[in-house]
């Protein structure tokens, strides 16, 4: 009698083990088909390559993000503009930006800037964001690094800022 | 597991590991201060600002540890009704809230002079955020029934919806484009932190994963005294009490 009651309590611990695992699957899937539809606005910025298949009329804001081309930096004889081109290695485009720049900003840095194309296809940006990588390490070995013939610095360039 | 079941038992476990894990917990933290905030070397580009990585990025493995320890409690109650594992998600909620929300502080506080900006809605920081109110909402579910056992089922469901949260903070960085940086620890072709910024992470990490342990039995500790001491007033009055079930203090 024990060992039947024993039984029964083991399948009804089954059974409800079992759905809850199905009900998380189940909401697994629900999660994957809302984030897929979702993807275009999920990402955080586009890439010049991105504007350059389908660019954005202007005056539409949007996310632009990239490296700053190496002396492609332009300062504007207004001494509060710069110029300068964000590159993804296939397209480049020149953005406009009036401000201060944040601390990380240098050629070669990845940035992500909020604002629209005008009418010439010059991104105009109210924002600009430095992205850090995820490359951590002191001043030394970062020198030791180019010393050794990185000249781009010691940054895996691989990925996408 | 069901040597656990017994809460007797675990209380005289959790007696033995404490005095452990508690000494512990101040000699890491005290070292992994020192080496994070003294001895190690400035980064190349962050300058000093590197430091607050080293508070940052444990706080947010352990608000993603203990939401997988509050997840897998909830499933434990749902399935086996394992009498301690309600007890130990309650228990480990808001020391997950607390780590959540210093991984947002010192998030902002090194976004600000990074990136130029204390927030912004990418994937990874709001996901993050989500995190934040799943830890308030299970903590308010556990607040708004009468009944445990009804509490303790209805947190358990939120916490296992919310579980889905866990990959997509993970992987957000991966998956969509983000200001916020790729891993630079928990990563497939190994850590692309300097060796020498290295120790003072890992021991950081140790001396969270310890103050968890030891905060955690000590929670579970206390609401398990709370427990025998609701079943002992219960005892008392119940033989006066027509439907003991509707008394509350």
């Amino acid at each position: 009698m024990t060992a039947l009651r024993g039984q029964k309590a083991w399948t009804r611990k089954r059974r409800r083990f079992w759905l809850t695992v199905l009900a998380l699957l189940t909401l697994a899937l629900a999660a994957f088909l809302i984030f897929r539809a979702l993807d275009e606005q999920l990402l955080y910025f586009r890439l010049p390559s991105d504007v350059a298949d389908e660019a954005p009329e202007p005056g539409r804001a949007f996310r632009l993000g990239g490296l700053v081309e190496t002396e492609s930096l332009v300062r504007l004889p207004d001494g509060m503009s710069v110029r300068f081109s964000v590159s993804d290695g296939e397209n480049a485009l020149m953005v406009h930006y009036t401000g201060i720049l944040p601390d990380l900003f240098r050629e070669g840095q990845g940035i992500i800037a909020d604002g629209r194309l005008d009418e010439n296809g010059l991104f105009i940006a109210d924002r600009v964001l430095a992205k850090h990588d995820e490359t951590y390490m002191p001043k030394e070995v970062y020198d030791a690094i180019k010393e050794r013939g990185h000249p781009d610095g010691a940054t895996p360039s691989g990925k996408t800022p | 597991m069901h040597w656990f079941a017994n809460p007797a038992r675990f209380i005289r476990l959790a007696d033995k590991i404490l005095p452990l894990t508690l000494p512990l917990t101040v000699g890491l933290l005290a070292v992994g201060l020192y080496l994070a905030l003294v001895a190690s070397p400035a980064d190349y580009q962050q300058g000093d600002t590197v430091r607050i990585m080293y508070i940052h990025v444990p706080s947010a493995y352990m608000a993603l540890f203990c939401y997988m320890i509050v997840a897998a409690a909830g499933f434990s109650t749902l399935v086996w009704r394992h009498p301690l594992a309600d007890v130990a998600g309650k228990a480990a909620a808001p020391i997950g809230l607390a780590f959540t929300g210093l991984a947002l502080v010192t998030g902002s506080l090194w976004g600000k002079p990074m990136w130029g900006a204390w927030w912004v809605w990418d994937a990874r920081l709001t996901s993050v955020l989500v995190l934040f109110f799943l830890y308030l909402g299970y903590m308010a579910i556990w607040g708004a029934f009468e009944d445990r056992s009804k509490a303790a089922r209805a947190a358990a469901i939120l916490a296992l919806v919310g579980v889905i949260n866990i990959p997509i903070i993970k992987f957000s960085v991966d998956w969509w484009t983000t200001l916020h940086q790729p891993a630079s620890l928990f990563r497939a072709d190994g850590p692309s932190i300097d060796p020498s910024m290295r120790p003072p992470l890992y021991v950081m990490l140790a001396a969270f994963q310890f103050y968890f342990f030891t905060v955690f039995l000590w929670r579970i500790k206390g609401e398990l005294a709370a427990i025998r001491l609701n079943a002992l007033r219960y005892a008392g009055e119940a033989p006066r009490s027509a439907s003991p079930k509707e008394e509350q203090p």
